[in-house]
């Protein structure tokens, strides 16, 4: 940034200096680099994959980075049918992701069931975490994806995260 | 040699075990009378007849009757093609027969997925643990009286199940329904009603 004696209105400054929020600074960075977590269960882990690769690319949306390690990820996707058998783990991998995080429930089975009305699948992965964002269809197209994965980033746009911060500081400093 | 040569001579080697062979569709089968024999019967099946594939294992509950069990065992000839279908009752007080694991290795999870679902146990089993549900899991979910909703059940740290919210919904047919008209829900009404009118017409009435 150059200096400047001058105060008042300069059209360098306003080329060099941006003024915003934190809040929505932070956002900004935090909403278009969302790292998802591909929890594909099922045949909807199929249409992430193609959401992934190279014809629909999602990296367009600043999502490429699938880590395959909770600990990395931002954003879990719920590729798939939930049975109750693995519904501990996922609830297990979510636990496991550090906040900020989010979830988008990918499909008609991840988000109710979908046709398995039946003994062995969990009716909705809301039951045990959070879910931002619904999918729907049977599997959704990637288009379905990325449409889900804009409205999470509205959402994000939109969270306080300063406030939360200080929450959090405060939290600490009375268990402390 | 065909597949009806083959349950000839197995009704000659085992003679009033075996019931006469059955044959519907080009398809062969034969009952055994006694389940405690099914292991032998399926070593001389795969040994001298050459049934060197077991294609599956499956299990019937044939509710309401005796005995309750029917396990069918598909064997395949992979040399000439033959197929041969045996099934064997076993009644629910003893819900037990012998493993056929010795004869064919992969009868292991084949077994274990029947003791799963339905409850059926097979002796000399070296493993016998379920193989889709979880060590825990109270019920055998493919028996006719368990309700296709499920039921409730709870393993602290391992799984829980709920039932499902069915409500008369798409999958739950009538049983009583005269026709396969009114056994089936997605044309079922309000009673009074005539099938097919659309939701939009009973809300209206």
């Amino acid at each position: 940034m150059q200096t400047q004696t001058e105060i008042g209105y300069n059209t360098k400054i306003e080329g060099d200096v941006i003024v915003t929020r934190v809040d929505a600074a932070l956002n900004w960075f935090r909403k278009n680099s969302v790292w998802p977590m591909p929890m594909g269960l099922a045949c909807c882990a199929i249409e992430l994959m193609a959401a992934g690769a190279s014809r629909f690319d999602i990296s367009r949306f600043g999502s490429e980075v699938m880590r395959f390690s909770p600990r990395q990820s931002d954003c879990m996707i719920v590729a798939g049918t939930v049975t109750y058998k693995m519904a501990g783990a996922v609830k297990r991998i979510w636990d496991q992701m550090p906040e900020p995080r989010w979830c988008i429930a990918m499909g008609a089975c991840a988000s109710t069931g979908g046709m398995y009305r039946s003994y062995a699948v969990l009716q909705g992965v809301d039951n045990i975490i959070p879910v931002d964002i619904y999918i729907s269809g049977c599997p959704p197209r990637p288009e379905a994806v990325f449409d889900a994965l804009m409205k999470l980033q509205a959402k994000i746009s939109t969270q306080p995260v300063l406030e939360n911060l200080m929450a959090v500081k405060a939290f600490k400093h009375q268990n402390t | 040699m065909t597949a009806l040569e083959s349950a000839k001579k197995i009704k000659a080697k085992f003679g009033d075990l075996i019931s006469e062979p059955a044959e519907f569709r080009g398809e062969i089968s034969v009952k055994l009378a006694d389940a405690e024999q099914i292991a032998a019967v399926c070593e001389f099946a795969k040994t001298e007849l050459g049934f060197n594939y077991l294609v599956d294992i499956s299990s019937v509950d044939n509710y309401g009757d005796d005995p309750r069990w029917t396990v069918v065992y598909h064997l395949h000839a992979i040399v000439n093609g033959a197929e041969i279908r045996i099934k064997t009752d076993v009644n629910e007080e003893k819900s037990e027969l012998p493993s056929v694991l010795p004869v064919w290795r992969t009868a292991n999870w084949h077994e274990r997925e029947i003791y799963d679902m339905m409850g059926i146990r097979f002796s000399g089993h070296p493993d016998l643990r379920r193989i889709l549900m979880w060590e825990g899991y109270p019920y055998f979910p493919l028996r006719k009286d368990f309700p296709l909703a499920g039921k409730p059940s709870e393993l602290p740290g391992v799984a829980f199940t709920k039932p499902a919210p069915l409500e008369g919904g798409p999958f739950v047919t009538v049983a009583s329904g005269e026709d396969a008209i009114h056994r089936e829900p997605r044309v079922r009404t309000l009673e009074g009603t005539e099938p097919g009118i659309s939701d939009k017409r009973r809300v209206q009435k």
